[in-house]
């Protein structure tokens, strides 16, 4: 995937192919993650983009970053990202629609115009041949950052490192919630249930009489409607609680029917379901 | 010996420091620390007048050099002194007469609680006087000048609970910064033209100068000279002045400070000689002063402004003399040091009157004061000799000459000149007389002040008649020996130049004039004061009359013209700054205001909007960059 | 081929980027494009590593990824604080700078 020469002006064939497609994917995944509805796709396809990206840092000989980029990056970075899209990610999906007027005609006109700028910019470098990494990678590239890091950078290294400090604790520092009055006892919060009359036993379990028990299937009451207290509310919000109620009522009927033709009995009075 | 001349400087400057930095504890001995460091530096002087009579020629000027105090690039500006003849006599008298008003003071400021303070003042001034007669250059002149000026309020202040003395104060500061804003621009002119300061060099560059430039720099150290020496036109502060205490008078509004005026104008005469035209306003205000003076003198009751009239006047005399050029300048000199003898002495002999008068100060409450204090009628008595020119006292010598000088002018400037010096002197013949008979003879007139306390006059303590005895001697003796063999002359030629004149009358004329008119006004005022009753209360009076006591409306005419006119000025100038600035300001605050307006709704909160223009941004300065690297 | 196309990939995945800053409103999203730019911006260095032989793009890249990642902490927690206070995760609601 190197080129083992001091100076060349083309790559190998492999590595031409291996960007188009590439490239092809990466811009994809980068468009999606402006154009996707929801944020988790977004996430997953900005992650997508990352690891095309590392891919092309192994192919450039940056065989360190491209680790990184894949550890650090896509592992660690984006599963925060995730984390942060489960927190605050109930709202169902974000609105395409623009809001501020004229703003995303402003948008593209910046936008290509800035790319526009940038190519003009790139093309004009004389950016004809190039060295290659092989004389600089000799000992290893791991050896070869390190060399560097260590010496010429060793003072912008130590800075990140009280960088990430001060970050860890600005974060911890943001999302600390200083209590105000003391914690409620177990006992003072009951007082408080039976003080105001509402639903003084626990909230009852989902799945009872549903013959599921997952989560996301209310349980019956007697007369076979679902009960809304059974669910989590989360759940309601996004609407993805699964009523089972006509089905279990149908299979009721069905087995009544059944005991009724085996016992010789005309089907109750009363017709339960549909 | 030059190492003496600093010191001349730094006694009293020493005894200001430390009187007015003491605090309490020096109340009691004050005044003897003021005193001793005044005759300290009388002391030196007459120490260093010995050492210059013992020299000659050249060698009299000393020059003391103590310290670089302006030097930038090729410019330098130093504290240097000169002593020569003309300082060493102004030394004499600023020191010898500052002595005997130090020891005045004692006895006449003996019940002021706030004594120590006074010295300290006196002191001050006598520093800053000596300071601007030794300096070598004008920028040094010019502190010292700025002193004597500072000086002078604080002691016409200095009774400062009384409004009339505070107001008194501040007209004289502020009328004497007329005069100072003349010096400082003829410094500068100097500067610009010479491009430097000291005395020497700047004489020596005369002959090179342009005329037009010499008569500018002339006109402008006439209109310092008047304001210092209160000419007219500035000089209206002098009979107010007259609210300090009365050896201020004396030393500072008699014999000194207001001399200094013509110090300048003799010391800068080799200017004047090259600037016939600034040479013909100074005699011109001399000439008008004289006459001016002494009629004011000649209206008032008031015994110190009837003296300060008479030194307004006198002292035209000596600018008017100081304009005459080179035939006039030892006499102007030679009278200014005769009139610091008989004038300083006067005004303490009104001084004592007054200590022995409850205050009083109007003349028509004095009479027959003769027999109860003997040694100031006496004393009093031979100043006014001298003052009206009496045949072989001090002012017949000096005046005369000034008189005669005036006639050797020439021409039909001679004649008027010589006329109205005449004229002056039958006028001090007059008002002196007036003074005398209305103060010291005639019946008593005097009454209770307005708490009943029947005034009990007396003579003064001793250390108020012994100066006024020793100024008498000078009154009666210092003419007489300066004319002795042209002494004076042959002194002060070698630095001022002299030259004779050409009367068309010949010097005994001009002296039998001098006696007819003295008669004359010494008859006239009899006749009106002495042969008849002073009324207690003024008559009306004619028109000249009441003129003469509004000090012939010079307070009126500067209201009218200088305050009303800088009302108007001001009052359109803040119409001018309300309409037309105010306007330009407003407008341009509105305007941005109104911009403002609009600019603000760019600001919407949109974090989007902002990150367009940021991108916006980069993208012009990415395409300012390929522009300006020819690539695009 | 020339690595220069990898330059024209870095700057058409940053402009991609930005206009997802431009026109996204929720806020994670926003903070997503962020990071596309700054990626685009590593990929720039390491190709410029490789044009120019030497590893100090590569070390440029590397210091990016740790303020990223610094960036990214920070970041995030103040949109779940900004959250836990508007219920609202939109950059358009938090724009109370204004007037």
């Amino acid at each position: 995937m190197i080129t083992p020469l001091a100076a060349a002006y083309t790559t190998s064939t492999g590595e031409a192919f291996q960007f188009w497609v590439l490239g092809t994917v990466a811009v994809l995944g980068a468009l999606g993650t402006v154009l996707m509805k929801k944020a988790v796709h977004s996430a997953l396809s900005l992650a997508g983009t990352m690891i095309v990206l590392a891919v092309f840092y192994l192919a450039q000989g940056a065989y360190f970053l491209g680790v990184v980029q894949i550890v650090v990056y896509t592992g660690a970075i984006m599963m925060l990202f995730l984390f942060v899209v489960m927190l605050v990610g109930i709202t169902a999906a974000d609105s395409l629609k623009e809001t501020l007027k004229g703003q995303r005609w402003l948008a593209a006109l910046t936008g290509i115009g800035f790319g526009i700028l940038l190519m003009v910019g790139i093309g004009n470098a004389s950016l004809g041949n190039f060295t290659g990494l092989g004389q600089a990678n000799a000992k290893g590239n791991v050896e070869g950052l390190a060399a560097l890091i260590f010496t010429k950078y060793v003072w912008a290294f130590e800075i990140t490192g009280a960088l990430l400090i001060t970050a860890a604790v600005g974060a911890m520092v943001l999302t600390h919630r200083e209590r105000t009055e003391r914690r409620s006892t177990q006992r003072e919060l009951s007082e408080q249930r039976v003080r105001e009359g509402r639903q003084v036993p626990p909230l009852p379990a989902p799945g009872v009489y549903a013959r599921h028990n997952a989560v996301d299937i209310p349980g019956l009451l007697p007369d076979g409607t679902p009960s809304a207290l059974t669910v989590s509310d989360t759940l309601r919000a996004r609407g993805q609680v699964r009523d089972v109620s006509g089905e279990a009522l149908s299979d009721l009927a069905e087995l009544e029917q059944r005991t009724a033709e085996r016992l010789g009995r005309k089907p109750s009075r009363k017709e339960v379901g549909k | 010996m030059e190492n003496l001349i600093g010191l001349l400087v730094l006694a009293p400057l020493l005894g200001a420091g430390v009187l007015l930095t003491g605090g309490r504890r020096l109340d009691r001995t004050g005044h003897w620390i003021g005193t001793a460091l005044a005759a300290a530096s009388f002391v030196i002087g007459v120490v260093l007048f010995a050492g210059m009579l013992g020299r000659s020629g050249e060698g009299r000027t000393l020059q003391s050099h103590l310290f670089s105090w302006v030097p930038v690039g090729g410019f330098q500006a130093d504290v240097a002194f000169r002593l020569d003849q003309l300082s060493m006599t102004f030394v004499l008298l600023i020191t010898g007469v500052g002595t005997l008003i130090h020891i005045y003071s004692i006895g006449y400021m003996e019940h002021d609680e706030r004594r120590r303070r006074f010295f300290g003042y006196l002191n001050l001034f006598l520093a800053a006087m000596l300071l601007l007669v030794l300096a070598d250059n004008y920028l040094l002149l010019y502190v010292g000048w700025e002193g004597v000026g500072l000086a002078s309020y604080l002691l016409i202040g200095f009774w400062q609970h009384k409004p009339s003395a505070a107001t008194a104060a501040k007209k004289a500061f502020i009328v004497n910064r007329v005069g100072d804003v003349g010096l400082s621009i003829a410094i500068m002119l100097m500067f610009t033209t010479f491009g430097t300061f000291s005395f020497g060099p700047v004489f020596d560059a005369v002959s090179k100068a342009h005329t037009g430039i010499l008569t500018g720099i002339g006109f402008m150290l006439l209109l310092a000279a008047c304001g210092k020496s209160a000419q007219v036109p500035l000089q209206s502060w002098l009979g107010d002045a007259m609210e300090g205490p009365t050896p201020v008078s004396a030393l500072i509004h008699a014999a000194t400070m207001v001399t200094a005026g013509v110090y300048l104008i003799t010391r800068s005469g080799a200017i004047f000689n090259a600037a016939p035209d600034a040479q013909t306003a100074v005699v011109t205000v001399g000439a008008v002063t004289l006459l001016f003076g002494a009629i004011v003198g000649c209206a008032k009751d008031d015994i110190k402004k009837a003296l300060a009239g008479s030194t307004m006047s006198q002292i035209g005399y000596m600018i008017m003399a100081a304009g005459l050029g080179p035939i006039g300048y030892v006499f102007a000199i030679m009278h200014l040091v005769t009139h610091g003898f008989f004038k300083a002495g006067l005004f303490l002999g009104a001084g004592s009157v007054m200590h022995g008068m409850n205050d009083e100060v109007d003349m028509r409450k004095y009479g027959g004061l003769r027999k109860f204090m003997p040694v100031t009628f006496v004393t009093f008595g031979l100043g006014y000799l001298a003052i009206i020119g009496f045949p072989g006292l001090s002012g017949f010598f000096s005046k005369d000459k000034i008189i005669e000088a005036a006639f050797a002018k020439g021409g039909t400037e001679g004649w008027i000149l010589g006329g109205a010096a005449l004229l002056g002197a039958a006028i001090t013949a007059f008002y002196m007389t007036r003074v005398m008979l209305m103060t010291f003879f005639g019946e008593k007139r005097w009454e209770p002040d307005a708490e009943g306390h029947e005034p009990h006059p007396h003579e003064s303590p001793k250390s108020m008649t012994i100066p006024m005895i020793v100024l008498a001697f000078g009154s009666v003796f210092a003419g007489g020996l300066f004319s002795l063999n042209s002494s004076f002359l042959k002194w002060l030629e070698p630095v001022t130049g002299h030259a004779e004149g050409h009367s068309p009358v010949s010097a005994a004329t001009v002296t039998a004039g001098t006696m007819v008119v003295l008669v004359l006004g010494v008859g006239l005022a009899w006749l009106m004061y002495g042969r008849r009753p002073v009324p207690r209360t003024a008559p009306r009076g004619s028109l000249l009359t009441r003129a003469a006591r509004r000090d012939l409306l010079q307070d009126d005419f500067n209201h009218v013209v200088l305050v009303r006119g800088g009302e108007h000025l001001t009052r359109s100038l803040v119409y001018l700054d309300h309409s037309v600035v105010d306007g330009v300001v407003n407008g341009t605050a509105a305007s941005v205001g109104g911009l403002s307006g609009r600019m603000r709704r760019l600001q919407n909160g949109y974090v989007r909007s902002y990150a367009v223009s940021m991108l916006g941004g980069t993208a012009v300065l990415i395409a300012a960059t390929l522009l300006m690297r020819g690539v695009a | 081929m020339n690595p220069v196309n990898y330059l024209y990939l870095s700057a058409l995945l940053f402009t991609i980027g930005a206009a997802g800053v431009l026109i996204r409103r929720n806020a994670i999203v926003v903070f997503m494009c962020v990071e596309l730019m700054l990626n685009a911006a590593n990929l720039a260095f390491v190709t410029f590593s490789r044009l120019h032989g030497n590893l100090d793009g590569q070390i440029i890249a590397f210091f990016t990824m740790v303020v990223a990642a610094a960036e990214v902490v920070v970041g995030l927690a103040i949109i779940v604080t900004i959250f836990r206070s508007r219920h609202s995760a939109s950059v358009d609601d938090a724009s109370l700078m204004k007037l």
